[in-house]
């Protein structure tokens, strides 16, 4: 099937709604991958309360990625792989099915513990219990999510992961950490003054990020645990586009002290800075190589902007985008073979992905406002800023382009999106 | 006789007619002499009264030219204190220079005033880039407002990119206003 005509194919339309204010969001999801494995998730059996919100973050997971249809199983009844009734799964058509229990025990945490098998060798592909406090069952879902996304596709699962955004409303902005669904929104920072380009370090623990609170552009990096922050880089002018090289330990940041845009490398508790660009234009947003020795750019130091690699020894870049229109915000792909970015052209953005081997660039969305892409862990996936319903949104598309989704967070624009990048 | 008679009635009339009016001379000079003097005080007090309220409108004058003249001196130029650019432009536009060397020749004569240039652009482009050319906008106002006399430690330039829009809309209208840098006297 072409990719025009699945991009007409409106598979699957979620509106998850959830009760209580800390994290409302719809989410609406276009298009299906290729090849969609059945799955079947029975109800798991115990507390109807726990297990049920815990069934139905299993399943939506899998139904966004785009690479399950969801069998139905709210009749199936077993607990275990030997209680499951083959005979009546027969023409049914699921390729594996997950059946469990949810217990609560004596600490009061509850368990979790569930089994997947696969309904054509009959064989069990899973068995696992987890157990958490009740408030975290979000969690011990998508984690069960990503254990049956790996089994069944054979690349890592992204549920259990996270993302950083800004959300502006009028004048006010917040800096949020969420879950890959947009869930269980926390805020790490907010005030009148504007917030950009969050970062997250390789760990996980702690964000890099821009604040203009002092009256200038400002870089910090936050522990996400103790909420306790550190001013990095203030010198006069604009700090910003912060990046944390794969050793946690270093950053590459975009400062204007020597009189321009100019990429630096500096210690990611502060000091220890070195230049690292010289040119009379624009340089910003570098990202690092996976193997960390490289960065992408994005430069207009060819007269427009263009996205450029050098060593992170410095030297001389390497012009990597060519052709109509301009290019921003690259982001290398987690194997290093290609990258991610925003392409615009004809008065609109695109989300695209170049090839470094074969220098061919591939838009993945049909244009709009969409701006800083950032990749899944796994590869699978790109976030990336959209405008829907003449609102900021967040967006995810796989990185074959087939399946897309919006995120619809309760109020405000929601700006810079990036996925957190540990694996 | 007829004529002695004549002016002896005409005499009599006279006196019979002054008879009942007059004062007694005493009284009479004495009012007098105090109306005198009390018209002389009231001129005294008038002319004293006339100097002190000239002397006091003098002061005034003298206090207001002296207030004009520093007013005069400390008015900030009659320019706009906005310029605004073409699309991913960041060098000051000819119709704009007249206004940031008016801003740097009054920096210039006095030194004790500071001010902040703030760069903004429109949404076309990433934010990061955006920010690295609001900051080019606003260090070329500076530099602009150096050449006109300006100390560099009397202008700070920072950049707002496109985090601030002055104007919120996705079209021209919107964006050619948010590609601007603005001179704010602190």
């Amino acid at each position: 099937m072409s990719l025009s005509l699945l991009r007409c194919v409106w598979l699957g339309l979620l509106w998850l709604y959830l009760g209580n204010a800390q994290a409302a969001l719809e989410i609406e999801i276009i298009g299906a991958g290729e090849k969609q494995i059945p799955v079947a998730i029975a109800p798991f059996a115990g507390d109807v309360g726990l297990s049920g919100e815990l069934n139905q973050v299993i399943m939506d997971d899998l139904q966004r990625s785009g690479l399950f249809r969801l069998v139905d199983a709210s009749a199936e009844k077993a607990q275990r792989p030997s209680e499951i009734r083959h005979a009546a799964w027969v023409g049914r058509g699921a390729e594996a099915l997950a059946v469990g229990t949810v217990t609560t025990l004596p600490d009061g945490r509850f368990e979790a513990r569930y089994f997947l098998v696969d309904m054509v060798k009959h064989e069990v592909l899973l068995g696992e219990a987890l157990a958490t406090k009740p408030e975290q069952v979000r969690l011990i879902g998508h984690n069960i999510a990503d254990a049956i996304y790996e089994k069944l596709t054979g690349s890592k699962g992204v549920f259990s992961s996270h993302m950083a955004y800004v959300n502006r409303q009028g004048g006010f902005f917040r800096l949020l950490v969420a879950d890959s669904d947009g869930y269980n929104e926390q805020v790490v920072l907010s005030g009148n003054e504007p917030i950009m380009s969050p970062a997250w370090s390789p760990d996980g623990k702690r964000l890099a990020y821009v604040s203009f609170e002092n009256g200038h552009a400002a870089v910090y990096v936050q522990s996400l645990d103790s909420g306790k922050r550190r001013l990095v880089a203030d010198f006069k002018g604009s700090n910003s586009a912060p990046t944390w090289a794969p050793d946690g330990n270093t950053l590459a940041v975009v400062l204007t002290r020597d009189g321009n845009s100019e990429i630096y490398l500096m210690s990611a508790e502060g000091g220890n800075i070195r230049r690292l660009t010289y040119s009379n234009g624009i340089d910003t947003e570098p990202c690092f190589s996976p193997d960390g020795q490289s960065l992408l750019f994005t430069s207009d130091r060819g007269g427009s902007a263009q996205i450029y690699r050098m060593s992170v020894e410095g030297g001389s870049a390497q012009r990597q985008t060519f052709g109509e229109g301009t290019n921003f915000s690259p982001r290398y792909s987690p194997d290093g073979n290609s990258f991610v970015f925003a392409h615009r052209a004809n008065g609109r953005f695109y989300i695209a992905t170049q090839d470094f081997q074969s220098g061919q660039m591939t838009l993945l969305t049909d244009g709009g406002w969409e701006k800083k892409p950032s990749f899944a862990p796994n590869g699978k996936l790109i976030l990336f800023a959209s405008e829907a319903r003449g609102r900021g949104i967040l967006a995810t598309v796989s990185s074959d382009g087939r399946v897309k989704q919006q995120m619809f967070t309760q109020s405000g624009d929601a700006r810079e999106p990036v996925w957190e990048t540990r694996p | 006789m007829k004529k002695i008679l004549i002016s002896g009635l005409l005499a009599s009339l006279l006196a019979a007619c002054a008879a009942p009016a007059p004062k007694p001379p005493v009284d009479n000079t004495a009012a007098e002499e105090a109306a005198r003097k009390a018209a002389a005080e009231e001129a005294a007090r008038k002319a004293a009264e006339e100097a002190a309220r000239k002397k006091a409108e003098d002061e005034a004058a003298a206090r207001k030219k002296a207030e004009d003249e520093a007013a005069a001196r400390n008015r900030l130029p009659n320019a706009a204190t906005s310029v605004y650019y073409p699309f991913d432009v960041d060098v000051v536009q000819d119709a704009d220079k007249v206004a940031v060397e008016a801003h740097g020749k009054f920096l210039s004569s006095h030194a004790e005033r500071k001010m902040r240039v703030e760069g903004n652009a429109d949404e076309r482009g990433s934010n990061e880039y955006n920010l690295a050319l609001g900051q080019r906008r606003a260090d070329g106002v500076k530099k602009m407002l150096e050449l006109g006399g300006a100390k560099a430690d009397q202008v700070e330039a920072a950049s707002l990119g496109e985090e601030k829009p002055k104007a919120t809309g996705h079209d021209e209208e919107s964006w050619k206003q948010n590609r601007r840098s603005d001179m704010i006297y602190k």
